[in-house]
């Protein structure tokens, strides 16, 4: 059970600590201490549903950014077995922060388009930490196109810190990549399934974000702007994330509320990670009751709804 | 005089114009002439020896492209509201309250009917004095309302943008608007709609993200900043100086991503050239 453990999950750190060590006292020199570990065991069960149930913003912040929580691949893996993934922009290079490609879920063939964080240095280096360069805009809005020439839905992974600052990303139009697939996507002739499964930070995660559906698994965070950011510059201290999670209201939880997610997945008990198989039928079972509906849409219908849903977001006074 | 205080290298500039003149003279950041304001006024705020472009307000733009008063204000009752109750150091009802003080408007962006020489346009101009020119609900409804303005009534549609981008205060509602006017924009477009952005000092994050780069044709003024992410922020990541002249309009042009680059005196001539060349009956129910 030893392993990475968040800051506001030390209590179960510790009890996990003392079962281990239980575990090695007893099988060295033989005492029976099974009724003692079951006790444990079951308070471990107890305060880790205490905990989970009263998860502050920060709290669901770090837990969208565990590093051992599944990432796109994870998901498209287990929903599609025979998953092909496509590369490149046809324009410029192949951006290993988003994959992309053609699966089957069931009778439905779907495109998918995800953006892939890398489970250790190694691969976050080949990811860029999902961070995507407009090649990988790019290269998704060719993936979408391709989808609504053969009249296949598409699936949407947001998973980015944000897009990716630097000089030959703004050089090749990070800002026009972006830009236009948000265009594109609003009007294209398939249903768009858009699923966060960890961080959404700003038009790096819109990019691919535009739909006729916004599900968020239950402990994800999508908003204008990391909250480390925002801190950053409205309290001028990097450190008051916290504050700025609470104020920006960037929960799953908190878009539900606002009407702006349409659907919340429950995660498994400790986060999306404990059991990745599991958190994949979950998923599963919400994508095919989405394109079940959507797919029976008449094509202007279906525009037309999604144009509708994003003009209505928005509050203001006249 | 503030400008005296202000940064002087070129690409940490953060000169603002007011529109009523607050001393006689002007420090240029381009060429560090000192200019009489009263005739900086007759060259629309342009520094005669250097060309830099100030930044300019929507009355300015309204003066340099309509005679006289032959235009009318589009949805200028719409004003924030504080859909998440923000409060950072400052709360953001406060901030609102102060910069409708400091600049005489209810947000970010005045949207208008007007005539441009023989061609009616509709026009929406961004002043980044009020909250960095940040977009939250009301820009997004406003340019959206424009958006289906010029569509129900085949008008050409033209966008002065100048923009830190999408307003934080207002959360995931700001980032959405980015979708809400793509996708107005989207439906415009196929109706064979023409749209002209105009990119000003400086049009950066959302705003350069939607509808800054999504224009039929793309203008921008001179040495204007232009991009995605903030120089300072790719500078952090990165751990290195920013190449000269790096994500000025000048660079975007070379790199493709701007049209042309248009002094303020051509900016009415080269609109009536484009708005000649693509306006046309708009289908509105497309």
């Amino acid at each position: 059970m030893a392993g990475f453990y968040l800051d506001f999950e030390k209590p179960i750190a510790d009890l996990d600590q003392k079962i281990d060590e239980m575990i090695e006292m007893s099988s060295k020199d033989g005492t029976d201490l099974s009724s003692e570990i079951v006790r444990l065991k079951e308070k471990r069960e107890k305060i880790t549903k205490k905990i989970y149930s009263n998860l502050s913003r920060w709290q669901r912040v770090q837990l969208a950014r565990y590093p051992k929580r599944p990432y796109a691949l994870d998901y498209i893996e287990r929903l599609s077995p025979s998953f092909v993934e496509l590369h490149g922009d046809r324009c410029f290079a192949d951006d290993h922060a988003i994959v992309s490609g053609i699966g089957k879920i069931d009778d439905y063939h779907v495109a998918y388009v995800g953006q892939q964080k890398g489970k250790n240095t190694k691969e976050n280096l080949e990811r860029n930490f999902g961070m995507s360069r407009p090649e990988g805009y790019r290269k998704a809005l060719r993936i979408m196109k391709m989808a609504a020439k053969f009249n296949r839905p598409v699936i949407c992974f947001i998973d980015t810190p944000g897009a990716y600052p630097g000089i030959g990303a703004e050089e090749r139009g990070q800002a026009e990549a972006i830009a236009k697939n948000l265009m594109e996507m609003a009007v294209l002739p398939v249903p768009i399934m858009v699923i966060v499964i960890g961080e959404g930070a700003s038009g790096g995660a819109l990019g691919i974000g535009v739909g006729d559906r916004l599900i968020m698994l239950e402990n994800t965070w999508f908003s204008v702007i990391s909250p480390e950011g925002c801190a950053s510059i409205l309290w001028r201290d990097a450190s008051k994330a916290e504050m700025a999670a609470d104020a920006m209201k960037v929960t799953a939880q908190d878009l539900h509320e606002m009407g702006i997610c349409d659907e919340i997945i429950p995660e498994p008990l400790g986060g999306a990670h404990k059991d990745y198989d599991l958190m994949a039928q979950q998923v599963k079972k919400v994508i095919i009751k989405e394109l079940d509906e959507l797919m029976q849409l008449e094509t202007s219908e279906l525009i037309e709804r999604r144009i509708t849903k994003y003009d209505r977001i928005g509050m203001w006074e006249e | 005089m503030t400008a005296w205080f202000k940064r002087q290298k070129e690409k940490v500039t953060t000169i603002e114009k007011k529109s009523i003149p607050d001393g006689l003279w002007e420090k240029c950041p381009g060429c560090e002439e000192i200019l009489f304001r009263r005739e900086l006024l007759k060259t629309m705020m342009v520094c005669p020896h250097c060309h830099f472009h100030f930044r300019l307000v929507a009355e300015d733009y309204l003066k340099i492209l309509f005679a006289g008063d032959s235009y009318e204000e589009l949805n200028p009752q719409l004003h924030s509201a504080d859909p998440l109750n923000f409060k950072a150091k400052k709360s953001y009802s406060n901030q609102l309250k102060e910069a409708t003080v400091k600049t005489g408007s209810p947000d970010v962006i005045s949207t208008y009917l007007g005539n441009l020489g023989e061609h009616k346009i509709v026009l929406g101009v961004m002043n980044f004095s009020f909250i960095g020119g940040s977009m939250g609900s009301v820009v997004g409804e406003k340019v959206s309302r424009a958006i289906d303005y010029a569509r129900e009534n085949s008008v050409p549609l033209v966008m002065i943008c100048a923009s830190g981008g999408a307003r934080m205060q207002e959360g995931i509602y700001s980032l959405m608007q980015l979708a809400k006017i793509s996708a107005k924009l989207a439906r415009y477009s196929e109706a064979g709609g023409l749209y002209i952005s105009i990119l000003t000092d400086p049009t950066t994050g959302g705003v350069s993200a939607s509808y800054g780069m999504l224009g039929d044709v793309i203008l921008a003024e001179p040495g204007a900043l232009i991009g995605f992410a903030g120089p300072r922020v790719i500078k952090q990541t990165i751990g290195e100086d920013l190449p000269e002249g790096f994500q000025r309009s000048e660079f975007l042009l070379e790199k493709g991503f701007v049209d042309r680059i248009i002094h303020r005196k051509e900016m009415k001539e080269v609109l009536t050239q484009i708005l000649e060349f693509g306006h046309q009956e708009v289908e509105a129910h497309a």
